[in-house]
């Protein structure tokens, strides 16, 4: 896989703030792209009271590929997936999806900050899977996949359903539809969640930490379901873990985060056995 | 709608009077729901169980029926049993009475907040048991307690004007008097429903500050 | 007792209809005020939220009885609006323990995870459909042990209408005392009245949030309160074989406790 064409930046700089910002130049040394430029930070800064958690940072991922987040805790890393999910807003800087401002919309000329509507708009292409998982506990495994399918993008019931039980299939729970998420495991929530997700038929699937909160044995199953669907679907993955295997497995591109910005990024092959910031192989020797 | 302010001025000694009786009246069935809460609170964790279940069905009762009703009760039925009060007295007994079921409660969830392992320190110390009360538990009680018991002056604040039936002159009751005196009722009414929200907002302010304060 | 006739029983009869009347519509007013000031209370518009707190704070620091006597003295002579003393006495129970229900509400709103307003936008739901569909009914079984509470109060507080004239159980107690002339047996009487009503009025909310929990998979927990402290000391009862295998463990995975 072609994991450089993932952020299109220069390969590596020691400082954060300068990866990726390039003003472009690295647009056009990228030979090796193979999807469009899917999702686009411009210098994204977000700062939580006087703590700058993201700064000024630029990162473009390309339709298709698996970016996966690495880095020690309150690098940033999880900030990048809720901005994307506009859980959050910026500080300052933008975010493009597909070429529209995710975090902005234009009013004339000018560049004013997204409505709700607007948001709620371009996110439809966005799923989320979260740490907690999430589910909805009113709801039973099958609606809480089929609820928003129906009541945002006006499928009809039958087909969401239809969808519905095709994706439990896939993670393996066809059997437990008419339960509640109470009456499951962590990692069979988790995997519901995971089908949730990607009943919207999203572009973007963002992995916040999504098997942190599991008990060790349940994380297995976990896994090899988002493998299943990074090496079965085209859907382009922005992923935070610590599971530096599975990293390994399913990514394009690998980016090293620390205090709010990327220090290096590359392939997996690259980042896990030969990492060339001295951050990156302290990390990886207390995490590998 | 008319106002006429020259009635609110003509109010005002009543209602000053009766202003003094609702304090007079809350002062005392506070101390009374303070105290008399606490002993049905200690008579509830007593290990015997003649002690532990009429007080716990007595309670119960009282909490679930009104108080305007136990105040009919204590200011008619209580004189046929040869106890003759003052309508005054009657009134803050069955305040106190009524509210005290409620403080019991606080103190329940005060004294049961504290973590048990408190008590396994008292006894590990071979503390005597007055002392591990005295020093050790309701010391750190009290913080829970203060700010709930607060909330229920302002609720036995809100209720008094109920003794005004059996023939209090508190607020409501020289309104009352002073409107069929007059004939005017827009005034001393408005006049007294203001004043109790004057009172009660700042108070929950300022308990709501202690709370801040206390717990935690 | 003896004393009482058949005919000064059918007036208690009739008053504890009344009772059951006034509750019974206070409750369904207050129930209105409750959630949509509540609701209005964690809306993100600033004036919203302060002009429904403002609404809070005014029917939290009223006295009832004096809101009842201003609505039915002075709305009248100030107005001109002559409210029946029925419904003068559920306009003022209605607002004054919807403001009181209001914070139940606000609170098991706020007491709804965060993660899950983040997941109903996640899969883009409007507001309204995160409040509608996620929020409201999982705080909706968190309110219920709260509400009965204030039923509770509420209960307790329509026979403050027996001092306008309403004929409700404790106006039926003055009659009947009148008639007597012996107080102890009629009081007893209806204090005993207005108990089973909250111990029925308790029960009944016992089922509601049994069905709630039920409705987002769990058992209900074991609380003490006026039935289970009645029945057997603090040994409450066990909820049931029922609500347990309702909502029981999961075939393959504990059903708890695994979150």
């Amino acid at each position: 896989m072609s994991a450089d064409s993932t952020p299109n930046t220069p390969k590596n700089t020691a400082n954060g703030q300068e990866v990726a910002s390039g003003s472009g130049s690295g647009e056009s040394t990228n030979p090796a792209v193979d999807g469009s430029e899917l999702i686009r930070f411009d210098k994204v800064t977000k700062r939580f009271g006087s703590h700058t958690v993201l700064d000024a940072l630029d990162m473009k991922v390309y339709s298709g590929k698996h970016v996966t987040l690495i880095g020690p805790s309150g690098s940033g890393k999880t900030t990048i997936l809720r901005l994307m999910m506009t859980l959050l807003k910026p500080d300052e800087g933008t975010i493009m999806l597909n070429g529209e401002y995710l975090t902005h919309e234009k009013k004339g000329d000018k560049l004013v900050p997204a409505s709700d509507k607007h948001s709620r708009q371009i996110r439809k292409n966005i799923g989320m899977v979260f740490q907690q998982f999430n589910l909805f506990p009113n709801m039973k495994v099958l609606r809480n996949i089929t609820e928003a399918p129906v009541h945002v993008l006006g499928l009809d019931k039958d087909a969401a359903e239809e969808r519905a039980r095709e994706l439990l299939d896939l993670v393996g729970l066809s059997a437990h539809l008419d339960k509640y998420p109470t009456q499951l495991s962590g990692g069979q929530q988790q995997r519901v969640a995971i089908a949730r997700a990607l009943a919207m038929r999203p572009q973007v699937l963002l992995l916040d930490e999504v098997t942190s909160a599991l008990d060790p044995e349940l994380v297995a199953g976990v896994l090899d379901v988002l493998r299943d669907i990074a090496h079965t679907t085209d859907i382009t993955m922005l992923c935070v873990t610590h599971e530096m295997n599975f990293a390994r497995d399913i990514s394009d591109c690998v980016m090293m985060f620390d205090a709010g910005r990327v220090i290096e990024f590359g392939p997996p092959e690259q980042i896990f056995t030969d990492p060339e910031h001295e951050r990156t192989r302290e990390f990886l020797s207390a995490v590998l | 709608m008319t106002f006429d302010w020259s009635a609110v001025g003509d109010f005002m000694p009543m209602f000053w009077r009766g202003v003094v009786v609702t304090l007079e009246v809350l002062a005392l069935g506070s101390l009374m729901a303070f105290a008399l809460g606490l002993v049905w609170a200690l008579a509830q964790r007593s290990s015997l169980k003649v002690v532990r279940w009429p007080v716990t069905a007595v309670t119960e009762f009282v909490r679930n029926t009104p108080l305007l009703v136990q105040l009919f009760f204590l200011y008619y039925v209580m004189p046929e049993w040869g106890i003759t009060l003052t309508a005054m007295v009657t009134g803050v007994i069955g305040l106190g009475l009524h509210y005290s079921t409620y403080t019991a409660e606080v103190y329940r969830a005060g004294i049961d907040g504290v973590p048990a392992g408190q008590w396994e320190a008292a006894t590990a110390l071979s503390l005597p048991r007055s002392r591990t009360w005295i020093a050790v538990i309701l010391p750190q009680a009290i913080r829970r307690v203060v700010p709930a018991l607060g909330n229920y002056v302002i609720a036995m604040l809100k209720d008094s004007p109920m003794l005004f039936a059996i023939g209090v002159l508190e607020m409501l009751g020289e309104a009352r008097q002073f409107s069929s005196e007059t004939f005017q009722t827009v005034e001393p009414y408005t006049v007294v429903g203001i004043a109790f929200i004057l009172i009660a907002y700042p108070a929950s302010l300022l308990l709501r500050a202690l709370e801040r304060r206390l717990v935690r | 007792m003896s004393d009482i006739s058949w005919g000064l029983w059918e007036l208690l009869l009739n008053g504890v209809w009344i009772t059951v009347q006034l509750t019974v519509y206070s409750a369904a007013l207050g129930v209105v005020v409750a959630f949509g000031i509540g609701i209005a209370r964690t809306h993100h518009l600033r004036i919203v939220r302060f002009l429904s707190g403002a609404y809070f704070e005014i029917f939290r620091g009223t006295s009832a009885l004096i809101l009842m006597f201003w609505m039915f003295f002075v709305l009248p002579m100030g107005f001109g609006w002559q409210l029946i003393p029925m419904w003068a006495a559920v306009l003022t129970l209605g607002l004054t323990y919807g403001a009181y229900g209001s914070e139940v509400v606000r609170g098991a709103i706020a007491a709804v995870s965060p993660g899950q307003r983040e997941a109903g936008i996640a899969l883009s739901f409007s507001p309204t459909q995160q409040l509608r569909k996620i929020v409201l009914p999982q705080a909706w079984p968190e309110m219920i042990p709260p509400f009965n509470n204030l039923l509770i109060e509420l209960l307790k507080g329509t026979a403050l209408v027996s001092i306008l004239g309403v004929p409700d159980i404790a106006f039926g107690a003055q009659l009947v005392r009148n008639a007597t002339t012996q107080s102890a047996p009629v009081y007893t009487i209806i204090l005993v009245m207005y108990f089973v009503l909250a111990f029925v009025l308790t029960r009944g909310m016992r089922v509601v949030e049994r069905h709630a929990k039920a409705g987002i998979g769990q058992a209900p927990p074991k609380r003490a309160g006026l039935t289970t402290k009645l029945s057997i000391g603090k040994q409450s009862r066990p909820i049931g074989p029922v609500a347990r295998t309702a909502a029981g463990p999961a075939v393959d995975a504990p059903a708890e406790g695994d979150v």
